[in-house]
């Protein structure tokens, strides 16, 4: 069978896969988006005890392989809670914790990367501080931190492959249950590889027009 | 009443002790000009008088509320005290109207169009009024900073602190800014200047404050502190910049 007819026979069932993979990594970067945010802006607070928080957050996700915490939520939690979550539960939580913790260090670095003069610029002007990094900062640090938010999508929606081990019929997992039928193994991860890569060289494309857009608006 | 009232204002970094003991009234209407080699604290107690920098001691009294209480909303005050730094510090992703119309719109002191007439008419003030639209990167340095006063003149305050306003100018423009400034102190305005231009100071001042080692060594009308300098410390640094 040619990798074409392999692909054609598959292809509702590498959909359904291809389908969780993407709504499953859009779900959580929504959430991983708040997430970053909240803790990034805690890592900047001058508050201790929320700079201490957002700290103990993001070393046990950067601590841990996700692998680990996706195995910890699908069978730890439950066990210690006796609260059973379905896989895409288990899944969108794992994510989301996974790269909300990595957004967060982006957003620190970029709020950080802004000369102080901005925002006692804006403060100065009788701004508090929340007008003053909603207004000033966070504006001018979107723009420094979106190459690698773009880049935090592409690992995200990559990592999504690793919740095949708590059974999640994402994409990965779907060609190796497709496999396991027609032993294809070769063309069928040629396939799968390939369904990977359209969408982000897709995600790569728009954020390299964003970026262009965003250098023409601010000269 | 002064309208600024600072006494033994004591302010340190770490274990860097930087203003030791300043004492100083500012009348409504007055122009102060501060002197001091680098490193002086000059910078740091204006920075001070509108809380960028906390006070380690003493008190700062701006109409009759102490600023370094922690009682007031120290927002509220910053209202009221413009400034103007060293660097500019405009916004670079506004636009020269939307950076004065900031925080006037923000704060709804202002309606957005309220708020866009008076940018232009501080604009036209400080000879900018064709720049409204464009971005702070395509203007030169004394462009930016003319906007800059522009800026905080929007919050119509009573008092406008300068920090080193011309310092990071190339010298052609320094001119143009400080022609601004002295506009400025004609009109009444209440004004607190950290600058290395004695020509101005000698000008425009109606006092000139000398601050070395984190103390006021010497302050009085500018004729008296440049042409009769009472302190050894102030000869040795007027001898070094005139």
């Amino acid at each position: 069978m040619s990798i074409f007819e392999l692909f054609i026979q598959s292809f509702p069932r590498l959909m359904d896969g291809l389908w969780i993979t993407l709504s499953t990594t859009l779900i959580s970067l929504a959430i991983a988006a708040v997430l970053g945010l909240t803790f990034g802006l805690m890592l900047v607070s001058n508050s201790k005890i929320l700079r201490g928080i957002a700290i103990v957050y993001v070393s046990i996700i950067r601590g841990t392989p996700i692998i680990v915490q996706a195995f910890f939520i699908y069978f730890g939690v439950p066990n210690a809670t006796g609260i059973r979550l379905t896989a895409v539960t288990a899944g969108i939580i794992t994510l989301s914790l996974n790269a909300g913790a990595y957004t967060a260090e982006i957003v620190r670095g970029g709020i950080q990367s802004i000369p102080k003069g901005q925002m006692e610029a804006a403060r100065s002007l009788g701004l508090t501080k929340t007008l003053a990094m909603r207004k000033v900062i966070l504006p001018q640090a979107l723009r420094i931190m979106l190459p690698s938010i773009v880049n935090q999508c592409i690992i995200t929606l990559k990592d999504s492959s690793i919740l095949s081990v708590i059974g999640l019929a994402e994409l990965t997992q779907t060609g190796r249950l497709i496999i396991a039928n027609n032993f294809e193994s070769f063309k069928m991860w040629i396939i799968i590889a390939i369904m990977y890569m359209i969408p982000i060289l897709i995600l790569t494309r728009i954020s390299k027009e964003i970026e262009r857009k965003l250098k023409v608006g601010q000269n | 009443m002064a309208k600024i009232e600072v006494k033994n204002l004591k302010k340190s970094f770490d274990n860097l002790e930087v203003l030791k003991d300043i004492k100083l009234d500012v009348e409504e209407g007055e122009v102060i000009c501060i002197i001091g080699p680098s490193g002086s604290g000059k910078s740091t107690m204006l920075r001070c008088l509108n809380a960028l920098e906390e006070a380690t001691g003493g008190t700062i009294v701006i109409d009759g509320n102490d600023i370094t209480d922690n009682h007031g909303n120290i927002d509220l005050y910053r209202r009221n005290i413009g400034m103007v730094f060293q660097q500019f510090n405009l916004f670079p992703h506004m636009s020269v109207k939307e950076n004065i119309m900031l925080a006037p719109t923000s704060l709804k002191l202002m309606s957005k169009k309220e708020a866009e007439e008076t940018a232009l008419l501080l604009l036209d003030r400080v000879g900018l009024k064709e720049k409204a639209d464009a971005m702070p990167t395509e203007l030169s340095g004394g462009q930016q900073q003319r906007v800059a006063i522009a800026r905080a003149l929007a919050m119509h305050p009573d008092v406008m602190l300068f920090d080193e306003p011309t310092s990071a100018l190339d010298p052609e423009m320094v001119g143009e800014v400080l022609n601004v400034m002295k506009q400025l102190a004609q009109e009444g305005m209440t004004m607190v200047v950290v600058t290395h231009e004695m020509g101005f100071a000698r000008e425009v001042a109606d006092r000139v404050i000398f601050i070395d080692d984190g103390y006021i060594v010497e302050e009085g009308p500018p004729e008296e502190v440049f042409n009769n300098p009472k302190h050894e410390r102030t000869k040795n640094f007027l001898n070094m910049v005139l």
